[in-house]
């Protein structure tokens, strides 16, 4: 009840007063229905109209896009921006922890990505261990509070990672160093195989928790009287990606060990899985196409790590033609980098791999969409989606482009003016705030050196 | 009945006053505090008046009280009378880890992890693997059975005008449970107002020991504690209807522990960190006291959307002094700095309730001088006193004994030569239970501390 109260004062206070806008006379890359000159009108929030030739209702708010570039707003399925804590590395299964709650809104990430043309990101668990925590998906709505920011319908997922980073032995914080610290200090797995072991023997614990649960269930429709199952918050999220009804991300670089984890997953029957990095994704890009599983990669990026050295920009492509669904991430973390310029990211497809323009801008669009399950409201400029637009000054694969102004449910929140002109003004607070505190603790100090 | 009777017994037979006076000396003790200036804080200041105590409860308050010519009287002529302040989150009393370690502004900022001296050594050694293990957890830890009278902060904060504290064990996650205590009395139990306050829980990742290793973990770890400790009570009320059929539970001290606590202490430094408590809060179904709150000025709307209290931690930030010149303080640094002192007014404007706690701080009287900074800052001399008194009563349910000067509360009294938040003013006696308190003088230099002085140097040689 509060929150649907919060959301009304939100979008009251959010929204201009005509609730109509129009975004006219640019080119529009609606990126599943082509690219044309035209408007659209956006109503609520949503996309109401869009087409080359749009009625203009009384009252509308006119935005002039003459040539200009209107896009989908970016979707990045891989960030971890915004977290105040990303890794509970300290296990090798530590599906109990959600970072939906560590969520910072007033992470400046946010509005770097948002200057970016971003609008949606998948903020995750890190890839310290086998199986990670809960990710979360949200809208770059700066200003609103976390749970404002939370793209409430995106179906819930979970973080997998495979290879160096899960077999390492000590734990993120203190360097551990094996032979030397001692054993009952190191965790458990050291190597692939026991990546993949962990990973079974944590699937399996959660089938039979979820038999525990059921059988509980029907002795207690029988009448009995018994004590129900211990509450695992472990295992919860694992029996729901065994229902199918939690996405799984997963972390991973090379050819052997993404086989391992499909074969994994086709004996746990686990459908949708995408797979993160992937960069030897090119190797075995059938296998993981005739299982329906997601790919979302680097444009070109390697070789930071072993693991990672076997890779080719034309991965992305390759993929995409054998009938995996591709996007391109950033994995930003700290700040917003890469999620910049995921719109040239997206232009190195046309380069390597020689994509169309549509097939690459639908790379960090309507693909990501899909991946994280919600291409049902946002990802192309469509009627009845979201009002998610982006509006570059030039054509959006080319690296002169600069975003101008980017929408998020209808509601404008970058303007790229509004932010030059706002900065020498917050320059002058800052610099009087600095004086003032200055002055202030001067003062203070001879009453502070009295002894009390 | 007994005390009214009283005086008039004593007035009717004047001959034998003597007499009874000092026959029922053993069973009644009558003070009085005479000519002073009242400030009652649950009702109008009293210019001049008497506050007439006994047996350590205050038996009247006003400008017209009849005192019983047996009591011990006080001229208040010039003096202010206060009730005893309270700090609502300390460690006095309790015992030190070697290393000072007072929770810092902003609770959840990772801190070093408290030395375990004096409670539990071997409990934090082993590496955690998972919530089974109880990571930092010490839910069965009680404050009032630790209590130290000897401690030498105890003097130094009846000098500031405090007589009352809610105290907190602090060790890891799951800190364990407060006491409500006076700040005098001849035995440990002798100081105990309440013997639980609530537990105490701190976000402070563990260091190298495992599971939990960060805020989220420990969230998460919160969670699946209190879901045990609900299985554990539904094993133990299933067992109790059929001992027979049903399998006797184990019994768990740290389930047992979160069980008995009537409200948890969570930190909220800021909106951000607010909302998640709240959140936190709602899934344990315990009620919440935050602290911290760096930023209250920012949280009042929420807070008192919430119905929830907060204690204030007032050593406000500031520019470290031996920060690098070079550095720039970021703009949102400066607005905290500025704004922290205002924290106080917004919340009273608001109409939180919230509470001072002395954490951080160098000295009780340090309190004071923090509130006279938001005075200075728009909050109302009488909101600051509430907050230091009645408000923190009322946090821990405390109120029926604690936080005024009202007939029938526990005798805890500040006589001051003015205004409590004027620096100039000296407090000149506090009473605690009744029992009457003279300023002491402080060690200049905290006691103990090893390696310095000159009666190290033997050791050393």
């Amino acid at each position: 009840m509060r929150r649907m109260i919060l959301t009304a004062v939100f979008l009251a206070s959010g929204l201009p007063a005509a609730d109509i806008t129009v975004v006219q006379n640019g080119t529009i890359h609606t990126v599943t229905k082509g690219t044309f000159k035209g408007s659209i009108v956006i109503r609520d929030g949503k996309i109401a109209e869009v087409g080359e030739k749009v009625m203009t209702p009384a009252g509308a708010r006119i935005v002039d896009a003459t040539g200009k570039h209107v896009i989908p707003g970016i979707i990045d399925a891989h960030t971890h921006i915004a977290l105040d804590s990303i890794n509970e590395g300290s296990v090798s299964v530590s599906s109990m922890v959600d970072v939906t709650e560590m969520l910072n809104p007033e992470s400046v990430s946010i509005y770097q990505a948002l200057a970016g043309g971003v609008t949606v990101c998948n903020s995750m668990h890190g890839s310290a261990n086998s199986i990670g925590g809960r990710n979360v998906v949200f809208k770059m709505r700066w200003g609103a509070d976390a749970r404002g920011l939370v793209f409430d319908k995106a179906k819930p997922s979970l973080k997998m990672a495979l290879g160096e980073n899960p077999k390492r032995q000590g734990s993120p914080q203190g360097l551990q160093i094996p032979g030397l610290s001692p054993p009952q200090n190191l965790r458990y797995p050291g190597t692939r195989l026991g990546v993949e072991d962990v990973i079974r023997d944590a699937f399996t614990r959660a089938r039979a928790y979820q038999r525990e649960w059921k059988d509980y269930e029907t002795r207690k429709a029988r009448g009995e009287k018994l004590l129900p199952p211990r509450r695992d918050l472990e295992l919860e999220p694992l029996v729901e990606v065994l229902e199918g009804k939690r996405l799984v991300h997963a972390h991973c670089y090379r050819a052997d060990e993404i086989l391992m984890l499909i074969r994994v997953f086709d004996d746990f029957n686990i459908r949708g899985v995408t797979f993160q990095h992937v960069l030897e994704g090119y190797k075995v890009a059938k296998e993981i196409a005739e299982r329906g599983h997601y790919a979302s990669t680097f444009s070109d990026w390697w070789s930071y790590k072993v693991e990672a050295f076997d890779a080719i920009p034309y991965n992305a492509a390759i993929m995409h033609r054998k009938g995996v669904l591709v996007s391109l991430n950033s994995d930003d973390a700290g700040g917003a980098e890469l999620m910049r310029r995921l719109n040239t990211e997206a232009a190195k497809v046309i380069k390597y791999g020689g994509l169309s323009e549509d097939e690459a801008l639908a790379m960090i669009t309507i693909n990501p969409a899909k991946q994280l399950a919600i291409d049902q409201w946002v990802g192309s400029i469509e009627t009845g989606k979201d009002a998610d637009l982006v509006i570059y000054d030039k054509h959006p694969l080319s690296i002169y482009s600069k975003v101008e102004k980017v929408f998020i449910d209808g509601r404008q929140y970058f303007d790229r003016d509004e932010d030059m002109s706002r900065r020498p003004k917050i320059e002058a607070e800052k610099e009087g705030l600095r004086k003032k505190l200055l002055d202030q603790q001067k003062q203070a100090m001879p009453q502070n050196r009295r002894p009390s | 009945m007994r005390k009214n009777s009283l005086p008039a017994l004593a007035a009717a037979l004047p001959v034998f006053a003597f007499l009874i006076t000092a026959a029922l000396a053993e069973t009644v003790n009558w003070t009085a505090i005479r000519g002073a200036r009242i400030v009652p804080v649950s009702g109008p200041v009293i210019e001049k008046g008497t506050v007439l105590m006994r047996n350590g409860v205050i038996a009247a308050v006003g400008a017209q009280v009849d005192v019983p010519a047996s009591a011990w009287v006080i001229e208040g002529n010039g003096l202010t009378v206060y009730p005893g302040l309270i700090d609502a989150l300390s460690t006095w009393a309790l015992p030190q880890p070697a290393q000072a370690q007072p929770a810092a502004a902003r609770g959840a900022q990772p801190q070093q992890p408290p030395q375990q001296q004096q409670q539990q050594p071997q409990q934090q050694q082993t590496r955690s693997w998972g919530p089974r293990d109880r990571p930092g957890t010490f839910s069965w830890v009680k404050a009032a059975d630790q209590l130290q009278p000897g401690d030498p902060r105890l003097g130094q904060a009846r000098n500031a005008g405090f007589t009352s504290a809610a105290v907190f064990p602090r060790q890891g996650i799951v800190a364990g449970h407060g006491a409500i205590i006076n700040l005098g009395g001849k035995t440990a139990g002798d100081m105990v107002v309440a013997p639980e306050a609530g537990l105490y829980l701190a976000l402070r990742p563990s260091g190298y020991t495992g599971f939990p290793s960060t805020p989220m973990g420990i969230m998460a770890y919160f969670r699946q504690l209190w879901f045990d400790a609900g299985h554990y009570r539904q094993a133990l009320a299933l067992y109790a209807a059929d001992p027979v059929n049903i399998p006797r539970p184990a019994y768990d001290r740290a389930l047992e522990g979160i069980l008995g606590a009537k409200r948890v202490l969570l930190p909220a430094a800021d909106p951000v960190q607010l909302e998640r408590m709240l959140g936190l809060a709602g899934d344990l179904k315990t009620p919440a006291v935050f602290y911290g709150a760096v930023r209250g000025y920012e949280m009042a709307a929420r807070l008192k959307e919430t119905g929830t209290p907060v204690i204030l931690n007032v050593r406000w930030p500031t520019r470290d002094r031996d920060a690098d010149p070079e550095d720039q303080d970021s703009y949102r640094e400066l607005r905290i700095r500025d704004l922290a002192p205002t924290s106080p007014a917004v919340l009273s404007q608001a109409g939180v309730k919230w509470a001072v706690s002395s954490d951080g701080l160098d000295s009780p009287r340090a309190v004071l001088r923090a509130l006279k900074q938001s005075i200075d800052r728009g909050l109302k001399p009488e909101d600051a006193l509430r907050a230091l008194t009645l408000s923190a009563a009322e946090i821990y349910g405390a109120a029926d004994r604690l936080g005024s000067i009202e007939g029938g509360k526990i005798a805890n009294l500040v006589l001051a030569d003015g205004d409590l938040f004027n620096d100039s003013t000296r407090v000149r006696m506090v009473f605690i239970d009744g029992v009457r308190y003279l300023p002491e003088p402080e060690a200049p230099a905290p006691q103990g501390a090893p390696g310095r002085g000159p009666s190290h140097s033997e050791e050393e040689q």
